[in-house]
């Protein structure tokens, strides 16, 4: 599991995160929201192994901050918010640099099956930089992916870290991200996101973290915290939840 | 249509298959050029129809083609190849294809490395004079070269993503200071330290000979050897410093490599042949349009082009003013310095300045 105790983190003078406790669990999509300058990136990018910290940080029981970058790359893969790449690399390079950064045995089918899966499919020679905003994220995916493709490896489950996933994505590649990250999480692995939208959070995350200030305000299901005064408190104006035709919490205006 | 547009774009894969081959050709075809041709009409025709017939080969055409033209071959193939693996690490490093030691101001550096260590060598304790020898120019070269990118680096890099503006600004910045440091040290110099300033300004592939090139070797050919050996950690690092250490690189030690080879390889360029521009960006250049940005191939293949490039324009540089010659340096500039304004432009266009 992802365990995260009395974490403390500053960039120069500003306290970004103060004393911070959190669980994720394999087998769960953790989604973590909260408003601007919450804390949500600052976590992840935490977790990621990316900045310093005091407090503890545990990955399948290993300290970030004490474990070395190759021993994680195996165990954890991390979407960055907006990836850029300095030279024109086609798909196939690209998704092949998080191949061989993870534990996989190096196959070409793996390159080929994580662009498929992404909808990329057939285009592994096409340069990064001939492809939309859109597409560009998808194909950060797919060498993510490459890096992490099972979602269990022999000492244990093995971890997505996204920030911001859906960010570029129209709504029907948002689908198929949920569903692949659905497909992991059932397959034993960790996932956590930094996400935007409470409402899709809220019908695909086994658990919400809501962030204010730094520190995590609340964390539940769904259910738990898709609340009027939780919500309503965290993002400073009147908030109502519904039920959405699936039965789940469902964010509404307040004059509805 | 759109997908036949788009279909063009695709790097055909069997396009890098025969690339290797055709430098290799390439730079042997360069070299028996270079060694055929040359002011003192020594043909190599002749010598090995002799060599063949079993003839003893005069005294002239002995000392000029193993004593002129192939140490001058050797050194050319040296800091060409030198010069581009700088220009292409550089490059990764920097996550730019404009960084060239060059231009940016390291060969400015390794410069002023090589005057102190001819005017203030001297002051040198003696053993330690002693020991370096020889030496003493190229690894004061060096040191200047290493000094020099490591500064670049902290001035010109945030979290691993650099400005071309930022780069060339700092890149002129440390230029100017290398060469009023440099000129104070001319101030200081006597009469003697002034002929030798003078010599090795003139730099060039002339002064071209076997000692001068042992020499330099110690510092070239282990950094020729080990820079493959960064090309998987420039590929990560080509997106970034987070994402490369997201995939597992060791990126601050993958820097210090990075660092050390640029500084070896230019270092060690300045100190044999003084200023050649260009070659360590029209040659990555080049080679990424051709089979693509991956430095698996990338770095081996600057080096034969390199090599290939120099021993070209050492030709030239010989023929075209024959039997004087010119300095090759201007020959590089020539041929690279519209290639780098090229690629600028074509930056521009893409508003990525």
């Amino acid at each position: 599991m992802l365990r995260i105790s009395d974490l403390h983190l500053s960039l120069g003078r500003t306290k970004l995160l103060h004393g911070l406790d959190l669980d994720a669990h394999p087998g769960e999509i953790t989604a973590i929201l909260g408003p601007n300058g919450s804390g949500k990136s600052t976590l992840l990018r935490a977790c990621a192994g990316e900045l310093p910290y005091t407090g503890s940080i545990r990955l399948q029981g290993h300290e970030i901050a004490q474990t070395a970058p190759w021993r994680l790359a195996a165990l954890r893969g991390v979407l960055e918010q907006s990836p850029s790449v300095a030279f024109p690399f086609t798909l196939r390079e690209l998704v092949q640099l998080g191949l061989h950064a993870g534990i996989e045995a190096e196959q070409d089918e793996i390159v080929i099956a994580a662009l498929a899966e992404v909808g990329l499919a057939g285009m592994a020679d096409r340069p990064i930089h001939a492809l939309s905003g859109g597409q560009q994220a998808r194909a950060h995916l797919a060498r993510v992916r490459a890096q992490i493709w099972r979602a269990q490896s022999h000492s244990g489950p093995r971890w997505l870290l996204l920030d911001e996933p859906m960010a570029s994505l129209d709504i029907g590649h948002q689908m198929a991200l949920v569903t692949i990250l659905r497909r992991f999480a059932d397959e034993g692995g960790g996932v956590v996101t930094v996400m935007h939208d409470l409402n899709l959070s809220a019908q695909i995350a086994d658990r919400m973290v809501l962030m204010a200030e730094g520190q995590v305000v609340a964390s539940g299901p769904p259910r738990a915290v898709m609340r009027d005064e939780i919500l309503s408190a965290v993002y400073g104006c009147p908030l109502r939840v519904g039920v959405s035709p699936a039965t789940l919490p469902w964010l509404v205006p307040a004059f509805v | 249509m759109a997908m036949a547009s788009l279909d063009l774009m695709a790097r055909p894969e069997r396009m890098r298959g025969g690339l290797r081959p055709a430098l290799i050709a390439l730079l042997m075809l360069a070299s028996i050029l270079s060694v055929t041709t040359g002011a003192a009409g020594v043909s190599l025709a002749h010598v090995t129809a002799d060599w063949i017939t079993g003839k003893e080969i005069g005294l002239r055409e002995r000392v000029v083609l193993f004593d002129i033209r192939l140490p001058r071959l050797a050194m050319a193939v040296m800091v060409g190849a030198a010069l581009a693996v700088a220009g292409a690490v550089m490059q990764g490093l920097f996550r730019n294809p404009l960084a060239d030691p060059g231009i940016v101001g390291v060969g400015a550096g390794a410069g002023l490395g090589a005057v102190a260590s001819i005017v203030l060598g001297g002051m040198l304790p003696g053993a330690l004079a002693a020991t370096l020898g020889p030496h003493l120019v190229p690894v004061a070269a060096f040191l200047g070269a290493w000094a020099a990118t490591l500064l670049l680096y902290r001035v010109a890099s945030r979290a691993g993503r650099t400005s071309v503006a930022t780069l060339l600004l700092a890149g002129i910045a440390m230029a100017a200071m290398a060469g009023a440091l440099t000129g104070v040290l001319t101030y200081l110099a006597d009469d003697q330290q002034l002929r030798d300033l003078t010599f090795w300004g003139m730099g060039s592939l002339a002064g071209a000979s076997w000692s001068k090139l042992a020499v330099a070797t110690g510092l070239i050919v282990p950094a020729l050897i080990l820079a493959p050996q960064l090309a998987r950690g420039l590929n990560a690092l080509a997106l970034g410093e987070a994402a490369a250490a997201h995939m597992g690189t060791d990126v601050e030690r993958l820097k210090r490599h990075c660092v050390l080879a640029v500084a070896a390889l230019a270092g060690a360029s300045v100190a044999l042949a003084g200023g050649i521009g260009f070659v360590g960006i029209v040659v990555p250049h080049l080679l990424r349009l051709i089979a693509g940005p991956d430095h698996r191939r990338l770095l081996v293949d600057s080096a034969l082009l390199g090599a290939a490039l120099l021993v070209l324009a050492d030709l030239i540089a010989r023929l075209i003013v024959s039997p004087a010659e010119m300095p090759i340096g201007i020959v590089t500039a020539i041929l690279g310095a519209p290639v780098f304004l090229w690629i600028l432009l074509q930056r521009r266009s893409f508003g990525s300045l």
